[in-house]
């Protein structure tokens, strides 16, 4: 009961995304429900599910899908350094702990005040209960979409609104507008000289030059 | 490709993307935490990836016969109202909204 309120401000995120998740899911691709839980059950990490929905629209490559998915979630390799030396779970739990590690998961066990009381134990659990709100949230919106019989309903608009909202918290955060820009024009100039492959273009074009410019800090900072 | 094939491949992969960036730092980055590389990346490669991703997303939005209108029109909306209010659910509710009112 105690674990059921501290989770309660997932829910309220979960169930409505997981949910929309579902809906995009089937409406968008005409694929079964099960293809979607899949989905939640195996892979497990919001918005590269929503990315998933438009690379699989796309005939995505593996290679791309491979690079779009691991660098989007590049974010919890930090998720984890912070947990290192925190973490005491051993065995399977903390197997399972690592895998269902979701920027909402991570932030609740990292968050939370020294009077919850919460042993290591419970983190793993809390991690459960929050991915069944997100299974849960994708079963019902797939179950939803799958009678939908309207033909279009406009929700191709939900992935890029997801990135227009995650672009604008980065933007808050870092106030990178030179960056971005730069990112910006990348993006149009893979998309005009090769659509099919854009995001492994535009991403290992901003990689290398994120790299160059990195090395060329360090270098120019050693010889003063 | 057959289609469930193709998708059993894309789930494995997506999954096995997934659970390296979370178990990675387990394995292997234990040492390195404090590397400058990987604080300067953490800093910016996420600001750069979402807008290509943005880019990417908005690419197969329609944008004939001034569809585009509609298209960027509801996007700016929804950056607007995701900037004022700081509420994900409400800006994309309001953007989707306007879209599929108007597409």
């Amino acid at each position: 009961m105690h674990l059921f309120r501290l989770s309660l401000p997932v829910l309220f995120g979960y169930l409505p995304l997981g949910m929309a998740f579902g809906v995009l899911f089937v409406t968008e691709l005409g694929l079964d429900w099960y293809w979607a839980v899949a989905f939640s059950v195996i892979v497990f990490a919001g918005s590269a599910q929503f990315l998933s929905v438009g690379l699989i629209a796309n005939h995505a490559g593996l290679l791309e899908v491979f690079v779009a998915v691991f660098l989007l979630n590049s974010r919890h390799i930090f998720y984890g350094l912070t947990l290192l030396s925190s973490l005491k779970l051993t065995g399977w739990r903390k197997a399972y702990m690592v895998f269902a590690l979701t920027d909402e998961t991570f932030s609740l066990i990292t968050g939370l005040p020294k009077e919850s009381g919460l042993q290591q134990q419970d983190y793993w659990r809390l991690a459960g209960i929050n991915q069944s709100y997100w299974v849960f949230g994708t079963l019902i919106g797939a179950l939803l979409g799958a009678q939908l019989t309207l033909p279009d309903l406009g929700l191709e608009i939900v992935l890029p609104a997801l990135f227009v909202v995650l672009a604008v918290e980065q933007y808050r955060t870092h106030r990178a507008a030179g960056l971005m820009l730069i990112a910006c024009l990348i993006g149009l100039i893979a998309i005009w000289l090769w659509q099919d492959q854009m995001l492994l273009l535009s991403i290992t074009t901003a990689l290398v030059l994120m790299l160059i410019n990195y090395l060329r800090q360090r270098w120019t900072s050693h010889s003063i | 490709m057959d289609q469930s094939l193709y998708l059993i491949s894309f789930i494995a992969l997506a999954a096995l993307a997934t659970v390296a960036t979370r178990a990675l730092p387990f394995l292997f980055l234990s040492r390195h935490s404090q590397h400058p590389l990987l604080e300067y990346l953490g800093r910016y490669l996420p600001p750069v990836l979402m807008v290509l991703l943005v880019v990417y997303a908005v690419s197969d939005l329609p944008m004939a016969n001034q569809q585009w209108v509609i298209s960027l029109g509801s996007l700016i909306l929804l950056a607007v109202t995701q900037w004022l209010s700081k509420n994900a659910l409400l800006s994309i509710a309001l953007g989707s909204l306007l879209y599929m009112l108007l597409i």
